[in-house]
């Protein structure tokens, strides 16, 4: 299975990956960055919620909450 | 006067540093966005009075949303900048330390929370740091108050570093990956207990039903203490102790306006509930009736909030506020308001659209009841059994989904989705939480008893001038007509709207029966908010806005009134 640049939405949960690209505009992308989720870190998804709602993500020594549009723009690669 | 702000990251501890610095209490909780506008307060650094601002969390110099803003104003004003770190989240906690270290301002850093660095396994030379940064660093535990002085001691010391020049975000974290590479190291440690209970209540399938547990018990903990400091402790209070004091005083004071003003009609015996004088309802509705049910949220709130639980709640209904126009950080104003909706309204500042905030503050006055609102709904409905409680909880539990869904398809505007960071999980102390339980308390009854004093002065002296008896028989068509209700229903509304609890002693004598005092209490939560609530809300929401919103709450209740009466009284 290609594991090489597949959205975090799509990634499976409890698994580590590395962000390898980070799409959407400028200001979303600062927007992530300030949170230290940019290229490059380690990422790992704690929990999905029901019904198309948020993910819970480790990264950069802490833990939080995004939707899943803005999943869907975090890409990540498997990290063996 | 010198001004130093305190500066950093949402829920690194600035408001513990803040208390700790000037002595002063602030609510400080383990969840981002507890602060949400400044404070100030006053120290002496050796023998030079300085002003101390205690400022909103951000992660950037460029704000996402009003608490933000406000932090960046302080920042503007300020002669010298505190940067409290969160040492066991160095990383990003720099990003905003080079921000301020570019603006030219003087920069202490205090690498607060240093004791749970230990417990990570993070290692992290300061001195290096310091040396790196060119501007002093502290280590600090504000919790406990170590290092605090050393902080003070060096504040002078604070200085800006002329070779940190504004660069771009990349070059930031460019020179971010350099510095912790050289001055933090990181042992991998194995998932403790506390990772543990963190997956288990942020994971849907066993954090849904803890969720509903805690809640669950959250709400009987607060009706046992409250009940139970009602019937052990306040109400033998006021009826063996205060009671002859007061009927003392009724004999020697005699008939006339004083007396009624005071105590209510002479030569009947004194009802606290119903009498209407500043000395029986003014003091026994907000102390034996409101007061312990305040104490009791208070206490289960505080624990709520320090243990970090909040986070995780928002993300486990965020499902469901995001079909309300909002997102999952919704639920803070909610909880906040339903202890005081003035807390509440100033909360909806964290949410990030003007959209999210106006749903969010219209839903609060609508469908939120306040700790008074609540004691008011047990006091009258509780003698007529539980299920009626529940009838006016229910009502407003719906209300508060519709009005969401209609509200998020009819306003204009966005509302992102939730970004939100989730503490790890602190043992809360118990000093910390009674200290914090006080501080709110001593605040409603600072808050409380002048409003209730002023509204009975205004009952009385409207009664006197004969205003309230035609209020009652003017709008008596439409109570009775409409709502099924009697006319001088509206008089409790019209009462309700300086103080929600004052309303209670007005529905009383009027005789009702339990569906009756239902459609009532329900329509008393829905049709305003308190004038306090007033006032805020038309500071946050603007003029404009706010006059939507009360079109929005007064129309809510026109009808909910309406479908109540059908549907209970059945005419």
């Amino acid at each position: 299975m290609d594991q090489q640049n597949i959205s975090l939405l799509h990634f499976p949960t409890d698994k580590k990956a590395r962000i390898t690209c980070i799409d959407g505009g400028h200001g979303f992308q600062r927007k992530l960055q300030v949170m230290g989720i940019r290229e490059g870190q380690e990422i790992k998804i704690v929990s999905r919620q029901p019904f198309r709602g948020p993910l819970t993500i480790k990264v950069c020594g802490s833990q939080m909450t995004l939707g899943r549009g803005m999943a869907r723009k975090i890409l990540v690669e498997e990290i063996q | 006067m010198k001004k130093i702000v305190l500066m950093g990251n949402p829920n690194v501890g600035k408001s513990v540093v803040f208390s700790r610095l000037t002595g002063a209490n602030v609510i400080a909780s383990n969840y981002p966005g507890t602060t949400v506008d400044f404070s100030k307060g006053k120290m002496r650094i050796e023998g030079k009075r300085v002003e101390i601002i205690d400022a909103p969390g951000t992660y950037s110099l460029e704000p996402a949303n009003k608490a933000e803003e406000v932090a960046l104003k302080m920042l503007d004003e300020a002669d010298v900048a505190i940067n409290i770190v969160n040492a066991t989240n160095l990383e990003r906690n720099l990003y905003l330390t080079l921000e301020l270290l570019e603006r030219d301002k003087p920069v202490i850093i205090a690498l607060n929370l240093w004791d749970e660095t230990k417990h990570l396994g993070i290692h992290i030379d300061e001195k290096e740091l310091e040396k790196l940064l060119g501007v002093p660093v502290v280590s600090t535990v504000a919790l406990t108050g170590e290092g605090i002085k050393t902080l003070v001691s060096r504040i002078k010391k604070a200085k800006s570093n002329p070779d940190i020049k504004p660069t771009s975000e990349e070059g930031r974290w460019i020179a971010i990956g350099s510095i912790t590479k050289k001055v933090e190291h990181v042992e991998h440690r194995h998932h403790s207990l506390r990772d543990r209970i963190s997956d288990l209540t942020i994971r849907p399938v066993t954090g849904l039903p803890i969720a509903v547990g805690i809640l669950l018990l959250a709400f009987w903990v607060v009706r046992f203490i409250g009940e139970n400091l009602i019937g052990y402790m306040f109400e033998p209070l006021f009826e063996d102790l205060y009671r002859p004091v007061v009927t003392e005083m009724s004999n020697w004071l005699g008939p006339g306006f004083i007396h009624t003003l005071l105590i209510g009609e002479y030569g009947v015996e004194i009802n606290f509930v119903e009498s209407m004088g500043m000395l029986t309802t003014g003091l026994f509705v907000p102390i034996a009736m409101v007061l312990p049910y305040i104490i009791a949220f208070y206490f289960i709130l505080s624990i709520l909030e320090d243990t970090g639980y909040m986070p995780r709640l928002a993300t486990l209904v965020d499902n469901i506020f995001h079909k309300l126009g909002m997102h999952g950080h919704g639920i803070v104003p909610m909880f906040l308001g339903l202890g005081c909706n003035v807390p509440g309204a100033l909360s909806t500042r964290t949410l990030e659209t003007r959209k999210q905030r106006f749903i969010s503050a219209t839903l609060l006055a609508i469908a939120v009841p306040c700790m008074a609102q609540m004691a008011m709904v047990f006091g009258i409905l509780g003698p007529y059994g539980v299920y009626y409680i529940g009838l006016v909880f229910l009502t407003l539990a719906i209300l508060y989904v519709i009005m969401g869904l209609i509200m998020n398809k009819f306003i204009k505007g966005e509302s992102p989705e939730i970004f939100l960071e989730i503490p790890p999980y602190r043992r809360p102390s118990f000093k910390a939480i009674f200290k914090k339980t006080w501080m709110r308390v001593r605040w409603f009854l600072k808050e409380a008893i002048p409003f209730l004093f002023l509204g009975v002065l205004i009952i009385n002296i409207l009664y006197a001038v004969g205003f309230l008896q035609w209020l009652g028989t003017a709008l008596s068509p439409i109570m009775e007509g409409l709502f099924g209700l009697p006319g001088d229903a509206s008089i409790a509304l019209v009462i309700g709207f300086i103080r929600k609890d004052l309303a209670v002693g007005m529905l009383l004598p009027l005789g009702m029966n339990a569906m009756q005092l239902v459609i009532a209490a329900t329509m008393l939560t829905i049709y305003f908010p308190c004038i306090a609530t007033f006032a805020v809300l038309v500071k946050e929401l603007g003029v404009k806005d706010m006059i939507k919103s009360a079109a929005i709450m007064a129309s809510t209740a026109v009808i909910v009134g309406t479908i109540l009466r059908i549907i209970l009284l059945g005419v």
